[in-house]
């Protein structure tokens, strides 16, 4: 079979793809028996621990380790010192090991590696750090402001022209969009203009970062570690300890959760560099504490929004001005969240500005969707205010103005096919969209884009003596993803799904693997699956070519079997796979199929999200009480996990729109670093999250996958922001709508109108 | 750290009484165990009460209810009469933590772990419980509200412990009820609690009450204006409504992570009108 050989999505009837088998890896975890990151052990094993800044800001006079070196069990301690000659992203590491400067409360300052936990906690205790404790800056606008405490005395400001003279907390600014916002303003007939906050959220994962490192005396080394990208890991790390690549082996455990938090290095080069330096393995378990002061949360941000429209519903002209901070170092997803600001439309006249702003707390990293959510929010806000001022239906005014196939988007490309009008109409038709609602309850929709993304991939698919084949990935498996590989696997070699089993592989295995990042494995994976069976088939037949005798063009592989391609071929029965794989010692050795890949064409998605709120009015306590999610998943190739994806990112979403943030007190440091003061919803905080599944092929992938994994943290922010709106009567634009905040808002309005009478 | 565990409660009296430095008394253990883990406190010495005898009891007499130190949230919910006497206070000690906790958490060790958020005591006192504790010169019995003094103190002295609580017989026609604010639905911290307990006469006419805020002070407070605004209603809209503008007039709450000075005062008065209508719809038998 060719390899290009194309399907159509639509109309070809697939056997396994779109089933929903069990999990492989579903037994393992419900037993207890799944190796998560903190599970990995090595004999002689000592207990790494970091030591971190107490201060927001501070200057590091000096480290004084000599007490901690001299107590007993103490066998290795590292500083900045160890990491001075670094090489490699120079933020990375300073991150990993604060320089002259602790950055950020929970900023690491050193490390120790010692034989057990307790005699660990009491050499940090031992080390002696002298700061000279600085002027802090945590809020974005605060930050931006002249005078704002500085945290990189070099920052001067990208992207603007001419370049500032002066350094700022200002990294860099962005722009997108075409036409004149001015102009369309001019044309409207209504025009809104509101600002928005939103408070930094944690991606919550319930895994805290975990690695095991190990380094033997002629410089090889291994690393178990629980992350979303173990080849990433390998070159990161590989870097920053001045080794060649190929000489660290990182092995990815199963991971409890990433959402974009695990697709950095934190402990990693600290865990290493206490293995090289005490000759010992050192295992690194972060505390919750630490996952919350010292990991990668995602940006706060403040953003000001606005939008003209015209009595009949068309979009005249769109403005977005976006600042968020990214923490003490430059990278807050200002460009993602400009870019997607308004790609849900079809705009003549938009514009989109974005801000990366650093602030004294920790790096941010990668979010489901980074950027997106925060500025969805503000914009479908506008919208939904929008709707109700000119009378039309939400639905209506989106539908009228929604980007479609060959619609220039906001920033930049053109898009090939969609499916945005497609699920607002099944929204529309939902019978959650018509529902009756109680009293104190308030509906809210919103849209959400999401570019997604492909990368570069690679995957071996290896025939075993009996038929049953080894497929090995080399992208972590955080949603499902093992599954859909063994579905597609066998889809494609006519085999059953069970008969297919899925490894994540180690970095010596296989060639480089981008993250298990941006909705990409399902899509990049997945082609790679279906290219590496399809490389299997071709060398299948000429196996059978040979068993016949005769030539590999006259092959075709059918459900499972090599055939004669027509009578003119020979007349011989079909050889099954495990037939094939039988003879293999006799017909030329063992058989793989193999795929590399830079993978490109990942196509857009799009999500409609409903929910209904109901507000306490003495409280504002909010309770959401209805959710439905349509998406787009292009092709879904398991189901119940592109459902699962649809739902978790709801249920993110939700806790970031009512009760998530990171509280900092005035003295800079974290007041919430736990599970009990950063909340989460728990399960009976939500109902259950009901799921459309829309399919509209992506025209860049054999099968039509789109993928699914972020999309769903678009809306859910705007959604739930324009439910409790609705319900409460007054209009929110700080999230989270925590009770405090919702309680004010109804009592100001109250106040509001009882002078106005 | 000295580990120990007596089976009676002049031992383990001795043994802290005797102590120099830091000495914990450990019950349920799920606030101990979680400060010394976090490095709150680093004790000397820890002495386990759940092998003293009647520790791990809950006895009926004719006064009312015997509740042992050591008794769980998950033993108290167990427990039917005292379910029924007293639902407020145990749906009180049962809202603490999941079902991992309340098998160890105790209503004593919440007394003595001094939270001004602590659940079961806003219930406890205005439930008119008190503690009976064991020092080195013999044991007295005082009202529950007089333990704590502020977050994280307590009046007890070197050496004593709480041997147990004691919850009153009900008079006929009598409701408790205990209500919190969280913003999530479970699992969570009190941002304001309040409890009530009160006593109708036939024609529906409060005879008595007892009114305790949580979360709004340095400790828990018993708030005797707020009961008032009770005696003598048929706990009708202008009575709850007197008791809302009491319990608030009460607080003296602070701006923390969980909630504003301003919030709290409001919810205090909100949540203590529904924990009277709960209570008097407990009372009315319904």
């Amino acid at each position: 079979m060719p390899l290009d050989t194309q399907i159509d999505p639509a109309t070809h009837k697939f056997k396994l793809v779109g089933s929903r088998p069990l999990r492989p890896d579903g037994v393992d975890k419900v037993t207890g028996r799944a190796r998560f990151g903190a599970d990995a052990t090595a004999p002689g094993m000592l207990v790494g621990r970091i030591l971190r800044s107490p201060h927001a800001h501070a200057r590091i006079r000096k480290i004084d380790t000599s007490r901690a070196e001299k107590l007993p069990g103490v066998k290795a301690i590292v500083t900045q010192a160890d990491f001075k000659d670094a090489k490699g992203d120079q933020d990375v590491v300073c991150n990993v090991m604060a320089r002259d400067k602790a950055l950020y409360d929970g900023h690491a300052v050193a490390a120790v590696a010692a034989t057990d936990a307790l005699v660990a906690r009491k050499a940090l205790k031992l080390i002696k750090v002298d700061y000279e404790v600085l002027p802090h800056v945590t809020d974005v606008d605060e930050s931006m402001k002249p005078g704002a405490p500085l945290l990189h005395a070099g920052m001067i400001t990208e992207g603007v022209e001419p370049p500032p003279k002066k350094a700022s907390n200002v990294a860099g600014r962005c722009e997108f969009g075409h036409g004149d916002p001015e102009t369309g303003f001019k044309q409207a007939d209504v025009v809104i203009e509101r600002t928005f906050k939103t408070e930094a959220t944690h991606q919550g994962y319930i895994e805290p970062h975990a690695c095991l490192a190990s380094v033997t005396a002629d410089g090889h080394a291994d690393l178990w570690v629980c992350t979303q990208g173990h080849y990433m890991v390998r070159n990161v790390c590989a870097e920053i300890l001045g080794m060649d690549v190929s000489r660290l082996r990182v092995t990815a455990s199963e991971i409890g959760g990433g959402f974009g938090g695990k697709t950095t290095v934190f402990i990693e080069p600290v865990a290493l560099a206490l293995a090289r330096k005490s000759g010992k393995p050192v295992k690194i378990v972060m505390s919750r504490e630490e996952v919350f002061r010292a990991s990668g949360p995602t940006s706060s941000a403040s953003m000001t929004v606005k939008i003209g429209v015209t009595r009949a519903g068309k979009i005249t002209g769109a403005f977005a001005d976006i600042r968020m901070q990214g923490g003490a170092f430059a990278g807050a997803p200002t460009s993602l969240g400009a870019m997607s600001a308004f790609a849900c439309y079809d705009l003549e006249h938009v514009k989109a500005i974005g801000w990366d702003v650093v602030t004294n707390r920790p790096k941010q990293a990668a979010y489901r969707a980074p950027g997106a959510p925060m500025v969805a929010f503000a914009v479908e806000s506008v919208l939904d205010e929008l709707a109700q001022k000119i009378g039309m239906d939400p639905i209506e005014l989106r539908l009228k103005n929604a980007a479609k196939e060959g619609t220039q988007s906001s920033y930049g490309p053109k898009f090939n096919r969609i499916g945005l009008t497609a699920c607002l109409e099944a929204a529309r038709k939902h019978p959650h969209y018509t529902a009756k609602l109680g009293p104190n309850q308030g509906r809210g929709i919103a849209a959400g884009f999401w570019f997604n993304f492909g990368g570069q991939t690679c995957v071996s698919l290896n025939i075993g003596v009996d038929g049953t084949v080894a497929l090995a990935v080399g992208t972590p498996d955080i949603g499902g993803s093992r599954a859909s590989m063994c579905l597609i696997a066998a889809e494609e070699l006519g085999i059953p799904y069970d008969k297919v089993r899925a490894i994540v592989a180690d970095t010596s295995s296989l060639g480089h693997n981008d993250i298990s990042e941006g909705s990409r494995v399902t899509f990049s994976t997945g082609l790679a699956t279906i290219q590496a069976a399809r490389d299997a088939i071709g060398k299948l037949c000429a196996r059978a070519a040979k068993m016949w005798g005769i030539s590999p063009e006259a092959v075709v592989w059918e459900n499972g079997y090599a055939k004669p391609a027509g009578s003119n071929a020979g007349n011989f029965e079909p050889l099954s796979l495990a037939a094939i794989a039988k003879k293999a010692a006799k017909t030329g050795g063992p058989i793989a199929g193999h795929y590399e890949v830079n993978a490109d064409g990942a196509g857009v998605s799009f999500a409609v999200h409903l929910t209904d709120a109901e507000v306490d009015p003495e409280t504002g306590r909010v309770q959401i009480k209805r959710y439905t999610v349509v998406q787009d998943a292009g092709k879904a190739v398991h189901p119940s996990y592109v459902e699962g994806q649809f739902q978790g990112g709801a249920v993110q979403g939700i806790g970031w729109a009512i009760n998530e943030e990171y509280v900092y007190g005035k003295d800079g440091r974290l007041q919430n670093p736990g599970f009990l003061d950063y909340r989460i919803p728990v399960a009976s905080d939500l109902p259950m999250i009901d799921t459309v599944i829309v399919e509209v092929p992506n025209p860049g992938h054999p099968y039509g996958v789109r993928g699914v994994g972020e999309t769903s943290i678009v809306p859910p922010l705007a959604a739930v922001a324009n439910a409790v709106s609705n319900a409460a009567g007054v209009r929110l634009t700080a999230l989270p709508m925590s009770p405090p905040r919702v309680l004010k808002a109804i009592d100001e309005a109250a106040a509001v109108k009882k002078r106005k009478r | 750290m000295r580990y120990e565990a007596p089976t009676t409660i002049n031992a383990a009296v001795k043994l802290l009484a005797g102590k120099a430095g830091v000495a914990r008394v450990l019950a349920g253990g799920t606030d101990l165990l979680v400060q010394m883990r976090t490095d709150r406190i680093a004790p000397d010495l820890v002495v386990d009460v759940k092998r003293i005898a009647g520790m791990r009891a809950i006895a009926t007499g004719a006064k009312g209810f015997k509740i042992g130190a050591a008794v769980s949230g998950a033993e108290l919910g167990e427990h039917k009469a005292l379910r029924k006497a007293w639902p407020g206070v145990v749906e009180a000690a049962n809202l603490i933590g999941p079902k991992q906790i309340q098998s160890r958490a105790t209503i004593a060790g919440n007394v003595c772990n001094a939270s001004p958020a602590a659940d079961s005591v806003p219930a406890l006192v205005a439930a008119g419980a008190s503690a009976v504790i064991a020092g080195t010169k013999g044991k007295r019995t005082v009202p529950v509200e007089t333990i704590a003094v502020g977050p994280g103190r307590t009046s007890l002295k070197k050496g004593e412990i709480v041997e147990a609580i004691l919850l009153p017989k009900r008079p006929p026609r009598s409701g408790d009820a205990y209500l919190r604010f969280i913003p999530r639905s479970e699992m969570d911290i009190a941002v304001v609690g309040v409890g009530v307990s009160l006593t109708l006469d036939t024609k529906g006419v409060c005879t008595a009450a007892r009114v305790a805020l949580g979360a709004v002070a340095e400790r828990v407070l018993l708030v005797p204006e707020a009961a008032k605004a009770l005696i003598g209603s048929k706990i009708d809209d202008d009575a709850l409504a007197r008791l809302a503008a009491a319990a608030s007039a009460a607080c003296r709450p602070i701006d923390d992570k969980r909630g504003t000075k301003e919030f709290r005062i409001k919810i205090a008065g909100v949540l203590a009108k529904r924990a009277a209508q709960a209570a008097a719809a407990r009372a009315r038998g319904k």
